[in-house]
């Protein structure tokens, strides 16, 4: 199990306009693994769902999803890396979380998988989580990760930190 | 005004705001489209199943929480 974490950059989204994505470029290969926290919310749209982008491009991913509404499950599979986060339907000033962790993401050698933790809430209402196993067919090192809803901007104050995690 | 990415190079550490290009933005559109698909059907599902179960309890004449207690 990784025991050190290090933050190697975070993004917030300043304007009330929102923004397109956040995205983290140049993502050095010294390190194990990767984790990505975000705290997200859409500024106009309404289908819940961040995206994620991996060196750039939304092909060549595959995803086994599990998802709950606390009233009914579903599960299915995708070929984009979705993310459960507020719409901005959901209640005032809340937003999504999400933790995503990409295991041996410089190698070049290998696929990458990643799993995606994520919830949205709506005051105790209509509010998701949804559990992913994803894979990223290439061997290309990961030095690029894009965040954007699927819908419309990314609202103020959504934030995307990321961090590298060294084997022990 | 055309919408902005966020940018942070994680070796400099320095932030930018990039317009999208015509690329991203249909890209952008077509993702878009493709999770709107995959919310409705994920949500058509689970309306399918919460009627069945409902239909199904009200043939067995029982509670969901008697169900949950058959079950456990």
């Amino acid at each position: 199990m990784p025991n050190t974490y290090t933050k190697i950059a975070s993004v917030s989204v300043s304007s009330a306009l929102g923004a397109a994505s956040m995205d983290f470029t140049s993502i050095p290969a010294t390190y194990t693994d990767l984790l990505v926290k975000v705290s997200g919310r859409e500024l106009t749209g309404v289908s819940l769902l961040f995206t994620m982008q991996i060196n750039g491009v939304a092909t060549n991913q595959a995803t086994r999803e599990l998802r709950g509404s606390g009233a009914a499950a579903t599960s299915g599979t995708n070929t984009i890396a979705t993310i459960d986060q507020n719409g901005s339907g959901t209640t005032a000033s809340v937003f999504g979380s999400a933790d995503i962790y990409i295991s041996n993401y410089a190698s070049t050698t290998t696929y990458k998988s990643y799993s995606i933790d994520s919830a949205s809430e709506n005051n105790g209402a209509s509010a998701y989580m949804r559990l992913s196993a994803g894979l990223w067919s290439s061997n290309s090192a990961i030095n690029q990760l894009t965040f954007y809803a699927s819908s419309g901007n990314i609202a103020q104050y959504s934030t995307a930190t990321l961090y590298g995690i060294v084997k022990s | 005004m055309a919408d902005k990415k966020i940018i942070v190079n994680c070796e400099t550490g320095e932030v930018s705001e990039v317009e999208l290009t015509a690329e991203e933005v249909a890209q952008r559109a077509a993702d878009a489209t493709e999770a709107a698909k995959a919310k409705a059907e994920a949500d058509a599902d689970a309306a399918a199943k919460a009627t069945a179960k409902t239909a199904l309890l009200a043939k067995l004449g029982i509670s969901a929480e008697e169900a949950a207690l058959l079950l456990g």
